[in-house]
């Protein structure tokens, strides 16, 4: 048994650039140019975003492009008091933040997005959402073109 | 006709959160030589390996290849497997396909994690999809707290029975010796004091971060008693995915598809009708308090939206009906690319009647389970019988 066992300290910074395909390139040149939500459907009815090429739940291909939202409600929801290095940017997130499933107007799947509200006990499942833009010339087609989902109080039944 | 197949030796480290005094081979090395000596057994007494590790938490690829010293793997074949928290349990799953298909009568399934040495929460964000996922993350904990909001408000489970999860956890792990967080004195009021992490998960509801390995021989019908006084044979090995984004699945944490799936086939295969009835003890992967309660309603436990009623009664309790992680589960050690396959040999060791002070009397059948950020199920079934 050694006294003192060394810890070798190392830092690896690599770089990557994923192609975004066929579906992703239009899903997000939409988003960007035109704030508008494309998603795929199913022979069977299912609205799936992110748009793909099969449906999950019925393992067929999908057939056409649907518009979806920009309405939402929240599918599920949490505040995080943990900090957290944001991915896209390497720096911390201030916490508190929202953060929820966004289920899209016509659309069967959810996707995760930030919500405006750092008290938990104001949102519920099935609270109205909508999307809060980022400027124009922030915009780069991705989801962070959005800022966050404000919440629609107002309109809660 | 398959061949029947057992696991026969189990060995594990002792899970902590920071181990400095052994670099990852050492620690890997440490469990396999608990493994093999259980048995009076050397390197020559495996034909074949299977090794599960999270790659991107320590950050060293290959590790197969680093490891061949470590495994005693030089000259024999070795498969590696890297698929999230399931991975454990899914090399127990390829041991079996290994061996019951014909190939090879002795596999040494090995899964490790050493989570201090890289950045876990940093790391895992790339398990998100690149294009559609990573550009508004929150982390393990920030997806599991936003999960189980939808499972409360399905189920209407109360922080009061999740918080019993953690007291059951870390009071069971009191009998483990291998068990990172031990809590003789935790208390309900204690785990709703704790943090918030993410609400409603508080620090005390969330598995740690671990180091540890594990190491778990599978053997072939015709070895297997030699082997072992007591082997634990395989009556079940499935594994089932979900879909891929973490938004497909509307009710994600209350109704787990891929559980579900993996009941349904597991069930089958052994003869399970009524899980508390037929199980003896479960060792089930639940990353969370919550997730315990969740995964009660899909295992066929309780009925659904009845998680908190099943653990308000005491039946997955040490003397229940059936005890739940008598090992102290995940809540109790977490060093991921072991943590399934640790469910797989606690379960073996249950049925081997080798459990140590956490061995539940008259074990005949047990249930493990891997769980992969709900998106993948490993499931088995072992029990004393030859199938």
């Amino acid at each position: 048994m050694i006294d003192e066992p060394l810890r070798l300290k190392q830092q690896v910074t690599l770089e990557y650039r994923f192609a975004a395909g066929e579906y992703a390139s239009r899903f997000f040149r939409t988003l960007k140019e035109e704030q508008r939500f494309l998603a795929r459907r199913c022979p069977n009815g299912h609205v799936l975003l992110p748009p793909r090429p099969v449906c999950g739940l019925c393992n067929v291909a999908t057939a056409d492009w649907v518009e979806v939202g920009p309405r939402a409600t929240l599918g599920g929801y949490t505040v995080v008091y943990v900090p957290f290095t944001d991915p896209m940017t390497g720096e911390g997130r201030p916490v508190p933040y929202g953060f929820g499933l966004i289920r899209f107007d016509g659309c069967d799947t959810s996707v995760y997005h930030l919500v405006d509200e750092t008290d938990p006990h104001r949102l519920r499942i099935g609270l109205p959402v909508e999307p809060v833009w980022r400027d124009a010339s922030e915009r780069k087609g991705t989801f962070a073109d959005i800022r966050h989902f404000r919440p629609l109080y107002e309109e809660d039944a | 006709m398959r061949g029947a197949v057992a696991a026969v030796a189990v060995g594990q480290t002792d899970h902590v959160s920071r181990r400095l005094d052994v670099g990852i081979p050492e620690m890997v090395r440490e469990a396999v030589d608990r493994c093999l000596e259980t048995r009076d057994l050397t390197f020559a007494d495996v034909d074949a390996l299977v090794l599960g590790n999270m790659e991107m938490f320590e950050g060293v690829n290959l590790v197969e290849h680093w490891l061949v010293d470590a495994l005693g793997a030089a000259g024999k074949p070795v498969w590696k497997l890297n698929n999230g928290g399931t991975v454990g349990a899914s090399t127990a799953i390829a041991a079996y396909y290994l061996i019951a298909s014909g190939f090879h009568r002795r596999v040494l399934c090995v899964g490790f994690e050493k989570q201090s040495e890289g950045s876990a929460q940093s790391s895992i964000t790339t398990v998100g999809d690149p294009i559609w996922e990573r550009a508004v993350m929150a982390g393990a904990i920030g997806n599991f707290a936003a999960m189980t909001s939808v499972y409360v408000n399905e189920s209407g489970v109360t922080a009061e029975q999740a918080a019993r999860v953690a007291v059951k956890a870390r009071r069971n792990a009191c009998l483990n010796p291998h068990a990172q967080l031990k809590m003789p004195d935790l208390t309900v009021e204690d785990v709703l004091a704790s943090d918030m992490l993410a609400y409603p998960v508080r620090k005390l509801d969330f598995c740690p971060s671990s180091d540890g390995a594990c190491a778990v021989l599978f053997a072939a019908e015709d070895l297997a008693a030699s082997l072992a006084p007591k082997p634990a044979w395989i009556h079940a090995a499935v594994t089932a995915h979900d879909q891929q984004y973490m938004g497909d699945s509307p009710k994600r944490l209350a109704e787990m598809r891929s559980l579900i799936e993996a009941r349904r086939k597991g069930y089958a295969f052994a003869g399970i009708e009524d899980p508390v009835r037929d199980f003896d003890v479960a060792e089930i992967y639940e990353p969370a308090t919550y997730a315990e309660l969740a995964m009660y309603e899909c295992l066929g436990f309780c009925e659904q939206g009845g998680g908190g009623r099943f653990i308000d009664a005491g039946v997955p309790e040490l003397d229940g009906a059936l005890p739940v992680n008598p090992s102290g589960g995940v809540l109790s050690a977490n060093p991921v690319g072991a943590t399934a396959l640790i469910r797989v040999g606690e379960a073996a060791m249950q049925v081997m009647n080798e459990a140590g002070e956490h061995q539940i009397p008259n074990v005949r059948t047990a249930l493990a389970t891997g769980y992969g950020g709900n998106a993948w199920t490993d499931l088995l079934i072992l029990r004393t019988e030859k199938p």
